[in-house]
């Protein structure tokens, strides 16, 4: 496998895992819970990359998709039980952790080796290099592994979950009354976003992960009618997005994070200029 | 009397401020009941609390003599129009199956049968044309009929429905009327919030009086009167005096054949 195609690779599956949990949490008006988790990931990648001692182990995935988790159940309980307001509730929550997260990597600068800069913009650049071994064999590239088994994940997740996560996004109080259960569809959503940002961290950056949440989704709901096609036009504007912002910035040998997040948004334009234009017209 | 709901010493408060202040009655099965008090005298918060989506601070309410989870299947909810985003994709076939989902077939797909039912609801509230459409491109009257279609794909023995005549127009408010008067005939126990005094008298057999407290529970003969109005409404006697010869008007124009038999709560 040539070092480009595993970068593409990797960037694909991570977009459109993030552009298909990113229209529920459109659909939930949850975005900005999505932005929180990926800052709150932080601590936990900081904590668990002391620990491990590696930037892609199994521990490290799982200890920071837990951050996320409780990043939500905070949130949850601020606003819910404690009555901050709600945004009040996000900002604070994802700044602290966000912030603890940047205190303990500078602690440990001489222990963890993260330097500020991949963390806020990712090192997909590097995803070749970094590979694994399985019995002798070279099993190709960790991040390419990780984005693909969290692609599956995702799909499996959305189709299983499918009338679970309609019922739940449309109409909360319908679903509870009749016994289905929300809050474990909304932390079960919670639990894929965290796992997905966590994933998706190492290669664009915690900057960049909520444009993969946000951009492709808020895109398909302009122009989508139905749930299905909803999630097939994030799916397919999280692919299209990620490819176009690869090939630009090898053009332009520019930051392949930043690429992908610029295509993203001017695509979001695009679709927002034709729908506007199309309804006055 | 065999009874739908119980509502026993209820107290319902937001922020440690009670909105329901120890209420305490029963109703009747398969009557058509309304729910009737000023603006933010708790009827939301009512039908909240006996749906299981607000907790009681004391007090405790049943549905068919056993607690909700017990009877979930058996009960259908209709929540106030304002309640969702109607800008959601989906259309209305969409929400209408939301009345099969059940727990225990979340994970399952949607059959054939499923997809009968809901045509078949659709058919009655007269939206069986509009079952691809958006639910955003539906006129407020419509989306209401699309939650009441999705309530009847339910297929509950009891419905509580929050506000239902809100936006609607008066042929639509005639052919739900008429729709709710089919399924009580059914054996089906309907249960409205409902704010227009002038129309409560036509629409239900029996009347919850409620502001904060419990005014009175009971046939709508004997709820229906001046003084009790009065209590419920407080000093707002505008509305009252318009309602004069409503209460004095002895020859109701939907008289309800069984009307007689109401026994007296008690
Ligand atoms: N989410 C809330 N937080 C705080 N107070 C609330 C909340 N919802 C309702 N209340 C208060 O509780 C009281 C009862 O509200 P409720 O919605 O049950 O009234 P209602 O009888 O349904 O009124 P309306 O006819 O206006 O629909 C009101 O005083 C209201 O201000
Ligand atoms: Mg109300």
């Amino acid at each position: 496998m040539t070092p480009t195609l595993a970068i593409a690779l990797t960037a694909i599956f991570t977009a459109i895992s993030c552009a298909v949990l990113g229209a529920f949490l459109v659909l939930r008006k949850m975005t900005m819970v999505g932005d929180a988790i990926s800052h709150a990931v932080l601590p936990g990648i900081a904590i668990a990359y002391l620990l491990s001692q590696s930037r892609s182990s199994l521990p490290m995935f799982l200890g920071a998709a837990l951050v996320g988790v409780f990043a939500t159940v905070v949130i949850e309980i601020l606003s819910k039980k404690w009555k901050v307001q709600s945004d009040a509730s996000i900002g604070m929550t994802f700044t602290t952790l966000f912030a603890l997260g940047v205190v303990l990597i500078t602690y440990w600068s001489d222990k963890v080796d993260l330097d500020q800069e991949c963390v806020l913009y990712g090192e997909i650049a590097f995803v070749p290099f970094n590979t694994w071994t399985l019995a002798g064999q070279s099993m190709g590239p960790i991040a390419l592994w990780s984005s693909g088994i969290l692609l599956l994940l995702v799909l499996i997740y959305t189709f299983t979950g499918y009338k679970g996560l309609l019922m739940s996004s449309f109409n909360e109080d319908y679903a509870a009354v009749l016994g289905i259960g929300v809050g474990a569809w909304n932390l079960s959503l919670m639990s894929m976003v965290s796992v997905a940002t966590v994933i998706s961290f190492e290669s664009v950056g915690a900057i960049l992960v909520v444009a993969l949440l946000v951009a492709p989704a808020a895109s398909a709901y302009l122009i989508s009618q139905k749930l299905k096609p909803m999630i097939l036009l994030a799916a397919l504007f999280g692919l299209s997005g990620s490819l176009l912002g690869y090939m630009i910035s090898a053009q332009l040998d520019i930051s392949i994070a930043g690429g992908i997040a610029t295509m993203l948004g001017v695509q979001f334009a695009l679709i927002l200029t034709i729908t506007q234009f199309s309804r006055t017209s | 009397m065999e009874k739908s709901i119980e509502v026993h010493n209820l107290t319902v408060s937001y922020h440690s401020k009670p909105v329901l202040w120890d209420v305490d009655f029963e109703l009747p099965k398969g009557k058509i009941i309304g729910i009737v008090g000023p603006n933010g005298s708790g009827k939301t918060t009512m039908l909240k609390t006996v749906m299981g989506l607000m907790k009681p601070d004391s007090g405790y309410t049943e549905i068919f003599g056993q607690p909700l989870d017990k009877v979930r299947e058996r009960v259908s909810y209709v929540p106030q129009r304002e309640s969702v985003d109607w800008d959601f994709p989906a259309d209305v076939m969409d929400v209408v199956l939301m009345g099969r989902y059940r727990k225990n077939n979340l994970f399952k797909r949607i059959t054939k049968e499923d997809r009968r039912i809901a045509t078949e609801a659709l058919e009655k509230v007269n939206l069986l044309e509009f079952a691809d459409r958006q639910i955003s491109q539906l006129s407020g009257g419509q989306q209401q009929r699309v939650f009441i279609a999705r309530s009847l794909a339910q297929q509950a023995d009891i419905y509580l429905m929050d506000e239902p005549f809100v936006g609607v127009d008066a042929a639509t408010e005639d052919a739900i009327l008429k729709l709710l008067r089919d399924m009580k005939n059914e054996g089906k126990t309907v249960v409205i919030v409902h704010h227009d005094l002038q129309t409560a008298n036509e629409y239900f057999d029996w009347i919850v009086l409620l502001n904060t407290r419990l005014v009175a529970a009971g046939p709508k003969e004997q709820v229906f009167t001046k003084e009790l109005l009065q209590e419920a409404y407080g000093g707002r006697l505008t509305v009252l005096s318009k309602l004069g010869d409503l209460i004095s008007d002895t020859e109701f124009p939907l008289r309800e054949p069984d009307f007689k038999e109401d026994q007296p709560q008690g």
